[in-house]
């Protein structure tokens, strides 16, 4: 039941896009057409759905206060948080290049739709944020980050198929001149975040 | 050769002060650029916060385009990207110790915005654009520029949510009370996330109406 609420919870209530903005650049970047963006988003929910879980266990055993307590006694008030944005980017990056080859070793024809975006998923501020986040809300147990991080990565996935849909009509309308292109794109995601918001208060 | 190395540019030419003042408004990371559109959003519920956050981006950016620059012939092109992740990411935790430092509150209230300012795209855009092709100087001014374009509309941005929807200005309240007796009232909605969106929309919707050549076509 805990890992329900957690899931339902980061996918509407707390949407990386609606309600924190992170991975904004991309998400206004590769949202033109509805294909690249579903490529995207599902290399986003895969990446995330491995790098919470990893960083979780980083922090747990290596970074948090008293994290360092199962090498002996002498080291249980070493405190070594300070290194957590280092160490986090650092298996981050690894680890888009590690989903890089599999995909190229695998599926050369995914990896050449997705071209460019995959290494780039490695400048995007949902995966790290997913990271700080989780370090942050302090989850019990190893389950219950990688519940959160693929359920913040289903959010944004969500998020960026409206978006690019909505995005391929909109080519049919009269905006004004000054909105087209990123304006216009702006309003809707507002219009969209404000949308999201009646999921507040759901509790599992 | 060394005539041309003789006549060295002064400091603040008319090429330099340009690398500065362009991304202010015709090149603005965020409204033009479409970069750190993350972070920019998240923290303009509040002036207080989105000072801070421009003056950490903006020392972050200078340091860290003249430190990319000064390297840039020893980095090799396949790494650069961890190279440049490295270097950023260094920057941001000494901007966070003293943040924790000597700002406690501001930190708190920022939560991980300020270690996003690593994936801030803006960062990475700059180092990947600028500072690896250019001088250190120039590299510099140009990270100057680039994090003050972004920090106006953070601030524009700050000022007008807490403006409408709290009635203050750094908490020091602006709205006349006689207003609030004649049926005033915040705007709740300005404080929620959504709203920012629509005021950077906004904002876009001015300068473009004001710059002709900055309309996309769809």
């Amino acid at each position: 039941m805990e890992y329900l609420n957690i899931f339902v919870k980061s996918i509407f209530i707390d949407n990386m896009v609606f309600a924190y903005f992170l991975g904004m650049c991309s998400y206004l970047a590769v949202s033109k057409t509805v294909k690249t963006s579903v490529g995207l988003g599902l290399a986003v929910i895969f990446v995330l759905g491995i790098t919470v879980p990893v960083d979780y266990l980083l922090n747990n055993y290596l970074l948090a206060p008293g994290a360092l307590s199962w090498l002996g006694a002498e080291y249980a008030d070493v405190d070594l948080s300070f290194l957590s944005f280092i160490m986090f980017i650092a298996v981050i990056a690894s680890m888009v290049q590690l989903v890089e080859m599999i995909v190229e070793k695998f599926s050369p024809s995914l990896y050449a739709s997705l071209g460019i975006f995959l290494p780039l998923i490695a400048v995007n501020c949902a995966i790290l944020g997913g990271s700080l986040f989780m370090q942050q809300r302090e989850y019990q147990n190893i389950g219950e980050a990688t519940v959160f991080g693929l359920g913040s990565g289903v959010g944004w996935f969500l998020a960026i198929v409206a978006i690019a849909a909505i995005r391929e009509k909109i080519t049919y309308s009269n905006v004004p001149a000054p909105l087209r292109g990123l304006g216009i794109t702006f309003i809707i995601t507002g219009l969209m975040g404000i949308a999201f918001m009646t999921f507040m208060g759901i509790k599992l | 050769m060394s005539t041309v190395k003789n006549e060295r540019e002064p400091l603040f030419s008319a090429k330099n002060i340009r690398l500065m003042t362009t991304p202010l408004n015709k090149e603005n990371p965020i409204t033009k650029q479409v970069l750190g559109i993350c972070s920019a959003l998240a923290v303009t519920v509040k002036v207080e916060p989105a000072i801070v956050m421009a003056i950490s981006v903006m020392a972050v950016m200078a340091i860290g385009n003249l430190v990319i620059s000064l390297l840039r012939n020893s980095i090799p092109n396949r790494i650069r990207i961890i190279v440049q992740l490295v270097v950023i990411a260094a920057l941001v935790i000494l901007v966070d110790q003293v943040l924790k430092a000597y700002s406690y509150d501001v930190s708190k209230q920022l939560s991980v915005f300020v270690g996003l300012i690593i994936t801030n795209c803006i960062i990475m855009g700059r180092f990947e654009a600028f500072a690896m092709g250019n001088k250190p100087w120039p590299s510099f001014l140009d990270g100057l520029g680039n994090a003050a374009g972004y920090g106006w509309i953070l601030i524009a941005v700050a000022v007008a949510r807490e403006l409408f929807g709290s009635g203050t200005i750094m908490g020091m309240t602006i709205i006349p009370e006689g207003f609030y007796k004649f049926g005033y009232v915040n705007n709740g909605l300005m404080i929620l996330p959504p709203m920012a969106l629509i005021v950077v929309a906004v904002i876009i919707w001015i300068q473009r109406a004001r710059n002709k050549d900055m309309v996309e076509e769809n």
